[in-house]
This record gives C-alpha cells, structure tokens and sequence, in this order.
C-alpha cells in the first residue's frame, strides 16, 4: 500500500514538473539542473579568474607565489623550515582531493543503498571540508595580521633585482644593513589612534644599526633610490615589511654599507590582495556552503528519508556533483595563485 | 549507470585519488622547479619557467578532466548532456586570449603614457628654451 503511494506520488510530480515519455538526457529534473547550475558558476569563476590573468598581464611584475605563500603553522618543523614555500597549500589541495574521494565512496554506497555507508563517506568528506576551511582560515589569519596584506594593500614586492626576489636575508648579505622602523600609536580612549609622525618612530630593539642617521623617511610618491635624510610618510606603501613578533604595523628600509643609499622595495601591485581575498574567498565561500548542505543532506540519510522516497540517495549525488565541482575550481584557483 | 561492478567501481576511485595525489604533487615539484628552490638555483633561465608552467598547465587541465569525467560521471552521462555542459566553456577559450591580450596592451600602453609624460616634460623644458632663445633674439 505504502509502495503503491510513492509510485502514484512519482507519477504525479513526474507529470508536473518533468513531462514527456523520457527524461532528457536520461538524467533527472534535478540532476540536469545541477550540471547547469555549476555550469554557470564555472563561468563566474572563470571571470574571476580572467581578470586576475588580465590584471597580472598588464603588470610589469608580480608577487612571487613561493615568497608570499611560504609560512606554515606546522610547529613541529626544524626551525630551517619556518619558509617552505608551497608547502601549506599543497596540504590544503590534499585535503579538498581526499574529500573529493570520500564524497564518490558515499555515492557509490548509495548506489547500493547501503545507509550507513553513505552516512559514513559523508561524515569524512565533511571533515575533510572543514579542514580545509581551517586550513584557510589559519592562512588569511596570517597573511591579515602577520604578512599585512589587505585588500588594498600588497607588501608583497615583485621580482626586483634580475628577477630575483629580494628578501631581508639577502639583502644582508649583499652587505646592507636591515633598519627597521616601527610606528607607535597612542590609543588616547575614544578608539583615537594618535601618530606622532617622526617622533613615534624609532628602531626595533636588538637591531644593528652602525649608520649615523637613524630616521628614514620617503614621500609616497617617490620612485628609484631612497637617499638618507629624506623623510618617510607614515603608512608609505612601498617599503617591504619583516615584522615578526612585532605588534604594529612596521616598515623595514634597507641602507647601503657605506650609508649612501637607501635601497627600498616597492610594495607589489595593489590588485593582487584583492583578487587573492576576493577569489579564495568566493571559492571559501562555495567550501562552507557545501559543507552545509553536506550536513543537512547527512542527517537526512541517517533519519532514513531517503530510503522513504525510494529515489536512490539521488541528493547524495546531487550535492557530490557540487562537492566535486568545489574541488575542480581549487584545481585552478591552485593552478593561478599558487603554482604559476 | 556505471557499468564497472562495485568491486571494480571501489578499486577505481582509490586508483583516482593516487593519481590526483601524484599528479599534484608533480605540479607543486614543476612550480618549484621553474622558480628556482630545486634543484636551487639563483637565476631561472627562461625556457625552464615556461616549460614547467606549460607541464603544470597541461597537468591541471588533465586533472580538470578527470574530476569531470571520472568522479562526477560525465563519462557515463548521455553524449547530448554533456555537450549541453562542456561546449558552452569552449567561450572560455576565446575569453582567455581576449583579456590576456588586453592585459598586455594595457602594460604596453602604460609603458607608452610614462614615455609620453616624459615627451611633455622635455617638449615644455624644450619651448622654454626656445621662447627664451627668442626673447634673447
């Protein structure tokens, strides 16, 4: 009796929503929509994507992904191998391609209507997205507060010197003296911050400093070679940050030897913080949606309402397209940001 | 729908995942490569970052299409469907080399601006000259 229900019931909506003698495509309502759902989302992602290709185009230079995307949480890592480039985000790809995998082992589960199998399979891909999402909360947690990339501003510098990048070691030991400056601001209670331009700046404790003048500042709008004595804007957006441990926002200059020069690094295109919040972002944004849905879909196999429709756990596989869809989008997201 | 039995069907999905593993990791290997950590050299000539670049391209476009076809079962999807889904990204194609092309105008152009900024200055510098040479005249 019950049986002859649901069929009547499938008739119906059959009739309603998706008439005609077959499906087309041999594919359900909701099956087909899904494909062009995620079709029409890989073309958002792909706008996005082209923009960030046009906008690194048009660039004379660029961050260095293997500079920007080298630190990592693992604390447990020998003190050599506090930079590894790529290395945390390699990890993240592992985690989104583990539970890629986890999500096709509960759709084939639910091919064989097996309950627990598929709740199971869902439970380990769930996991695995909310690693993923950790993973990435601790990365933008790092680059906002440590790295101070924002939106609109990029510390990240481009190839400098033939196309190497410049990092602090270096520089030192092409024989430059690392200065490093930091602004102090007075919190004065009404959540004012006060800068106290020259005066509040000064070098970080346990610095070298064997060069006469100890104030470096440059105008913002000034390009090429910094010469000793002129005078830094406070917040200037070109000079390259080394401020670990440090609770202020803090600039580092870099002086020749001899004390004739200053050589600075600009700070890299503005775009790239953007593009990096706003993609990974939206791409983050599709991780914990499906996350959510994979949550909900979850309960529903354990509460056996699927078994009632008598459809084949087909939401499982309709939220396994979308999980799988996540995972391809990291694919080039991966592919953009990271590796090239 | 798959016409691989369970068995089959359970031993191709972890086959699927040790290929993406490897492959990834091939990929971050040639990223490395091509920027120079290994085997660590300090200038990268350039026919190695494009070589890599096009290897790790080419990889994760085949990475793109396993996803598709393998765990989101394009595969054994109707022909009629999934050109419905695949063809409209054939646009991408064009799209890509229209910006990219773009971008590069636009970082051309801007090469072209600051030298013209540079003519004005020099053409203003210049005419003071000769207003002034006139004057002397």
């Amino acid at each position: 009796m019950a049986t002859e229900t649901v069929t009547h019931d499938e008739d119906i909506e059959q009739k309603a929503d998706w008439s005609g003698a077959s499906a087309p495509f041999k594919a359900s309502y909701g099956k087909l929509m899904m494909w062009y759902f995620l079709l029409s989302d890989a073309f958002t992602f792909a706008g996005f994507l082209i923009a960030y290709g046009a906008l690194r185009f048009s660039m004379p230079s660029w961050p260095v992904p293997d500079f920007v995307f080298q630190t990592h949480p693992f604390s447990f890592f020998p003190d050599s191998w506090k930079e590894l480039p790529l290395i945390f985000v390699t990890v993240m790809s592992f985690l989104l391609i583990v539970s890629s995998v986890t999500m096709v082992r509960a759709v084939q589960e639910g091919h064989r209507e097996n309950k627990n199998g598929v709740s199971i399979w869902m439970l380990l891909t769930i996991i695995g997205g909310l690693g993923f999402l950790g993973c990435q909360a601790w990365e933008w947690n790092n680059l906002i507060r440590t790295e101070g990339m924002t939106i609109s501003k990029n510390p990240f510098s481009n190839h400098s010197e033939g196309g190497t990048y410049l990092s602090g070691d270096q520089l030192l030991a092409a024989g430059f003296t690392a200065i490093k400056v930091q602004e102090e601001a007075h919190d004065h209670g009404d959540g004012d911050h006060e800068h106290h331009g020259m005066d509040t700046y000064y070098l970080a404790p346990g610095e070298r400093l064997d060069v006469p003048e100890n104030r470096f500042w440059v105008k913002e709008d000034h390009y090429g070679h910094v010469m000793a004595g002129e005078t830094f804007e406070p917040n200037s957006p070109y000079l390259i940050t080394k401020h670990k441990g440090v609770p202020h926002y803090q600039f580092g200059a870099y002086q020749t030897a001899d004390g004739s020069s200053i050589t600075k690094e600009q700070f890299g295109p503005k775009a790239f913080g953007a593009l990096f919040y706003c993609i990974t972002g939206f791409h983050g944004f599709h991780v914990f949606s499906g996350v959510v849905f994979l949550l909900i879909i979850m309960i529903n196999v354990m509460s056996g309402l699927y078994v009632k429709r008598k459809n084949g756990y087909e939401m499982v596989e309709k939220i396994g397209l979308y999980w799988h869809f996540v995972d391809l989008v990291w694919v080039f997201v991966f592919l953009v940001f990271y590796l090239l | 729908m798959s016409t691989l039995s369970y068995e089959a069907s359970k031993k191709a999905v972890f086959r699927g995942f040790w290929l993406l593993f490897v492959l990834t990791l091939i990929e971050v290997v040639f990223s490395l490569m091509g920027k120079g950590h290994i085997p660590g050299i300090s200038r990268v000539p350039v026919w190695l970052l494009w070589t890599t670049s096009i290897i790790i391209i080419g990889l994760s476009l085949y990475k793109a299409y396993f996803i598709v076809f393998e765990f989101m079962h394009m595969k054994y999807e109707v022909k009629g469907l999934a050109m419905t889904v695949l063809l409209p990204t054939l646009l991408l194609v064009w799209a890509i080399i229209a910006f990219f092309q773009e971008g590069n105008a636009w970082k051309e152009r801007r090469a072209d601006v600051e030298a013209k900024d540079r003519i004005e200055v020099n053409d203003r510098v210049i005419g003071m000259r000769d207003s002034e040479t006139l004057e002397l005249q």
